[in-house]
Formats: structure tokens, C-alpha cells, sequence
């Protein structure tokens, strides 16, 4: 270290620099933070506790984890499955394959969400079918989970592709001439090898599946206490100038986002070797 | 293609290989490619006069002015700032730089709604920042201002995480050089720095740029929504759709995703310069 420091900046120049960031950093990511937290506790923790516990911020709340519930175990058998094919074999395409799989991150949330109406809408490819077998996609609970399984879609399978490309086949190939099966090599000898790739690549899909936004709210209809989940109700009660239950509502996102970026931070510290491969 | 697939795939001893590449590739045509294939189809439903109509009206080419501008411009401000945390990260050693680290990903991890209605508290004229700014004739929420804003807060992990890698592995010895031979450490940092992560810092301007065009959730609390002022693209899909013009919708959402694939062409080139440049 001791060559380098003829290469570092005139301590003035370090100061301003260092500054400069944190400011930047406070201004922009601190401040809105505290933002959130001040409008949400601006009536008191007793107007606090009635906005997140009055019934349709509690079916919110319900809604929300359900779809999550249904959409992470989805993005996650599918990360897994394709991450094992294109890591464990060779095959033509597969350049174009992952391709194909990072597209949902390029595509506008609207439009994700727009992709459903257009098939299952009232006016859609399928509408009049839908309509005259009574199914309701769109503005109901399927809706949300398309909406959401198609945004977070490439989280999973990107972190793994990766992470077991690096890790190649070796130790599932000595399993298997050990005489194991195909899944028991699976469950006990790939799976502990990615258990914290996974285990990150679910914790980020879940925190996007929870706080999506632009793609369920074309798919919602915005029904209350039936078809809002937790950021279509703040932007409910946001719009009816309800100020302090859209910002309560909101410190429980913001929740959700620290935990998540505490997590996500403690494994990326603690588990850096077995993470990677992860860029 | 099934044969050299089938043919190829003997080269690992590993099962699975048919049934997991039939999931990927299921679960991929079911929830990406037919879906944003029927965008396309019904953007043209109505024949290409009435797709250019759509897409191409006055109020939507004001929309896309507004939605690539406000991305171009906040990924130009990204870069500096991106850079200068990136700089601060990787070069200097401070107190809770952990949590600094950490906190920079937070635009990834707070849903866009909380973040649109805590941007807007702020900069609003009765905000903290507003209540500065507005004084100085420079209003920001409910102005095409706080688009960029907005864009801003979104952008800024893409720029800082695709470059601290990058200006991690600057080689001491090429700066030493560089000031060996009689270099400021600031012509150092022209020529000899930013060269070398030149394409990482494009690669995240894409990025970033990329995301903020589809944004939705942070930009619609803090912009006006003023057709031809303050709309951005994604909102004017969502009206649209609002009055069953899916068509219409379906033709914005289709130019939307021409730039969507023409920056990730942009980004599949800049990864392979970040390459060669690396090797």
C-alpha cells in the first residue's frame, strides 16, 4: 500500500471527493428515506397502527404476500431447471436462451402488465372465451400473478446460471458413479452447492414480486380491499389525499426493502466465495 | 435443432437435461415470448396506417420526447455521480463504508411507489427541497423536472455497480507509470482511468438508461401527467387503455419495445468491447 499513496489525491481533493458522495448519497437516498418515515409518524404511532391494520390495508397486505407466494415458488422450480440446463449441458442456442430469459428486465412494467390484457382482457384474444366460461383473469387474482411471474421472472435464474457454470459438473458426476440417482444428486450435492445463490436470487425476486407496482396496476382494476396490493393501495390512498395511511402503508414497503438490503448485504459479506460467480 | 440437441446432450453424463430444458423453454413461451409476441400482433390489428397513427400521434411522440430525454439525461447525471461514489467506494477507506455500500442499492430494493411519494414530499413547494428550490423558480414535482428526478433515484445502483468492479482492477502499475512518465495526477485520471472503464461506465449509462425509459411507479406521483408537458410513455399505454383502445396501447408499448431491443443490442456490444478491453 505504501507505493500507492504517491498515487492517491492532495488530502483536500480526497476530502471534497468524499464529500461530494455523501451528500449525493444522503440527498438522494437518505432523504427520501426518512421522508417516508416522517410523513408515515406525522399523526402518530396511533394513526400509524389504524392505516396498516384497517381491513383493506390488511387485505392488501393478504394479497400481496399470496401472490408473492405463488409467483416466487414459480420464478424459482423455473431459475432452477433452467439454470441446470444450460450449466450441465452443451447445446446450441444458448446465448440467444438466456437472452430470451433476461428480457422481462428490459421491458417497461406496463407494458408486462399490458401483455395480459391484451391476451386475457374484455377486448383480448381470449376475452370473449374467459367471459363465457365465467373466468375472470384480468382484475382478479390470476391477473396479479402473471403480471408478477413475468417481471421477476429472470431473478432466480440469472443468480444461478453463473454461479453453476463456475461450479462445472464434477461433483455431480462423482455422485452419480457412487451409484446415486439423478435427484438424489440434486438434493444433495447441487442443491447445498447453490443453497446461497439461491437463497439470494429468491430473496431479490420476492422484494421485486412484493413492491411491483407498474405491472399489477394495469392488471388490477384497483378494486379496494379486493384486487390492491400493498403499492396499489398507497397509490389509492395517495391519490384520495390520505396522506398519513398511504405513507404508513409505505413505511411497510420500506421495511421490506431494509430487510431485504440487510439480508442481501449479510450474505453477500459472509458467503462472497459461494456467491461468486454471481456477475 | 432437436437432433443436435438430443445428439449434443449425450456428452454429459448428467439426467435431466430433457426435462429441464422442456420447463425453461416452457415456462419461457408461456410467459414471455407468446405474450410479448401478441403486443406486436395486435398493435397491427387495425392495419399499419392505424398503427402510425397511434404510434406516432402528437401527444405520444410529446410522450417519448419526455421519456427518453428526462432517461438520457438523469443516466448523464448517474454517470457523474455513479462515478464519483463508485471512486469513494473503491479508493478511499471511511467509517460504516459497508452500510454506504449497502445503501446504494436501495433504488433496487424500495418499491417504485414508495419511492414516487417520497420524492414527491420532498420536492414538492411545500417539501424540503421544494420549499428551497421553488423560491429559486425551479419547481420540480409536477414538472417534466421531476421525471429526471425521479429517474435519478432509479438509476443510480446501475452505474455504481457495473463500475466499482471495473475500478477495482485498475492496476496500480499502470498509474505509477503514468505518473512516472510525468503525468498530473488528474491527466492520470483522463487518460490512463477513465479509458480503461470507459465501457463500464457506458454499459451502466445503458442500463440505466434502459430502466428509466420503462419506469412508471416513481415517475407518475412526482410528474404532472399533463398530456404533451409532464406524460411519460408508460402512462399514456395505461390511458389507452383506460378508454379500450388496445390497439393504440399495443403500438406505443410496440415502440417502446423496439428501444427496449435496441439497447439491449447497444448493451450485448458494449459487453463485448468491456471484454476485449479486459483480456
Amino acid at each position: 500500500m505504501g507505493t500507492r499513496s504517491t498515487l492517491r489525491e492532495p488530502p483536500l481533493v480526497k476530502a471534497l471527493l468524499m464529500a461530494a458522495a455523501f451528500a449525493y448519497i444522503a440527498l438522494m437516498l437518505l432523504l427520501p428515506l426518512w421522508a417516508v418515515m416522517s410523513e408515515a409518524f406525522r399523526a402518530g404511532a396511533k394513526a400509524w397502527a389504524a392505516a396498516v391494520s384497517e381491513p383493506d390495508a390488511r387485505a392488501a397486505i393478504k394479497l400481496t404476500v399470496l401472490v408473492a407466494a405463488i409467483a416466487v415458488p414459480l420464478n424459482t422450480i423455473f431459475g432452477v431447471a433452467a439454470a441446470w440446463a444450460i450449466s450441465k449441458f452443451q447445446f446450441g442456442g444458448k446465448a440467444v436462451l438466456i437472452a430470451f430469459i433476461e428480457l422481462p428486465f428490459s421491458v417497461s412494467p406496463v407494458v408486462s402488465g399490458l401483455v395480459w390484457v391484451l391476451l386475457f382482457g374484455a377486448q383480448g384474444w381470449f376475452g370473449t372465451w374467459l367471459i363465457d366460461r365465467d373466468i375472470q383473469i384480468i382484475f382478479a387474482l390470476p391477473g396479479l400473478v402473471l403480471a408478477t411471474v413475468f417481471v421477476t421472472f429472470p431473478f432466480v435464474a440469472r443468480q444461478l446460471i453463473p454461479l453453476m457454470t463456475a461450479q462445472g459438473r464434477a461433483d455431480e458426476e462423482a455422485a452419480l458413479t457412487l451409484g446415486a440417482s439423478g435427484w438424489q444428486t440434486f438434493w444433495h450435492v447441487t442443491l447445498p452447492n447453490i443453497r446461497f445463490g439461491l437463497l439470494y436470487g429468491v430473496l431479490l425476486c420476492n422484494a421485486r414480486a412484493m413492491g411491483e407496482f407498474g405491472a399489477v396496476s394495469v392488471v388490477s382494476g384497483h378494486i379496494r380491499g379486493e384486487t390492491n396490493t400493498m403499492p396499489l393501495h398507497v397509490e389509492v390512498l395517495y391519490n384520495e389525499y390520505n396522506f398519513v395511511a398511504a405513507f404508513a402503508v409505505a413505511s411497510l414497503l420500506t421495511l421490506l426493502a431494509l430487510v431485504t438490503l440487510a439480508l442481501k448485504s449479510a450474505l453477500e459479506w459472509r458467503y462472497r466465495a459461494a456467491l461468486a460467480a454471481r456477475t | 435443432m432437436p437432433s443436435v440437441i438430443a445428439r449434443s446432450s449425450r456428452h454429459s453424463p448428467l439426467p435431466g437435461f430433457g426435462l429441464s430444458l422442456g420447463i425453461t423453454i416452457f415456462w419461457l413461451s408461456a410467459i414471455v415470448l407468446i405474450p410479448l409476441s401478441a403486443v406486436f400482433l395486435k398493435s397491427t390489428t387495425d392495419g399499419w396506417d392505424a398503427f402510425w397513427a397511434a404510434a406516432g400521434s402528437p401527444r405520444a411522440l410529446a410522450s417519448y420526447r419526455l421519456t427518453f430525454g428526462a432517461a438520457l439525461l438523469a443516466a448523464a447525471v448517474n454517470c457523474v455521480f455513479g462515478l464519483l461514489v463508485a471512486w469513494v467506494l473503491v479508493r478511499y477507506s471511511f467509517p460504516f463504508k459497508r452500510l454506504f455500500g449497502a445503501l446504494v442499492d436501495l433504488p433496487f430494493a424500495l418499491p417504485t411507489a414508495v419511492a414516487g411519494i417520497a420524492l414527491t414530499a420532498l420536492y414538492a413547494d411545500t417539501g424540503m427541497i421544494g420549499k428551497v428550490l421553488a423560491p429559486l423558480g425551479l419547481p420540480v414535482a409536477y414538472k417534466p423536472a421531476g421525471v429526471v428526478v425521479a429517474l435519478v433515484f432509479i438509476g443510480l445502483p446501475f452505474i455504481v455497480r457495473t463500475v466499482e468492479p471495473v475500478l477495482a482492477e485498475v492496476s496500480s502499475e499502470m498509474e505509477e507509470a503514468a505518473l512516472t512518465l510525468g503525468a498530473s495526477r488528474w491527466q492520470t485520471f483522463w487518460r490512463v482511468i477513465l479509458p480503461t472503464i470507459l465501457p463500464a461506465l457506458a454499459t451502466g449509462f445503458a442500463l440505466a438508461f434502459a430502466r428509466g425509459a420503462g419506469e412508471y411507479g416513481s415517475v407518475i406521483f412526482i410528474a404532472g401527467n399533463m398530456p404533451f408537458q409532464s406524460e411519460i410513455a408508460p402512462l399514456l399505454i395505461i390511458t389507452q387503455l383506460e378508454e379500450y383502445d388496445y390497439a393504440g396501447a399495443a403500438a406505443i408499448a410496440t415502440v417502446m419495445l423496439a428501444v427496449s431491443f435496441a439497447m439491449l443490442l447497444v448493451l450485448n456490444l458494449l459487453q463485448h468491447w468491456q471484454r476485449r478491453r479486459r483480456s
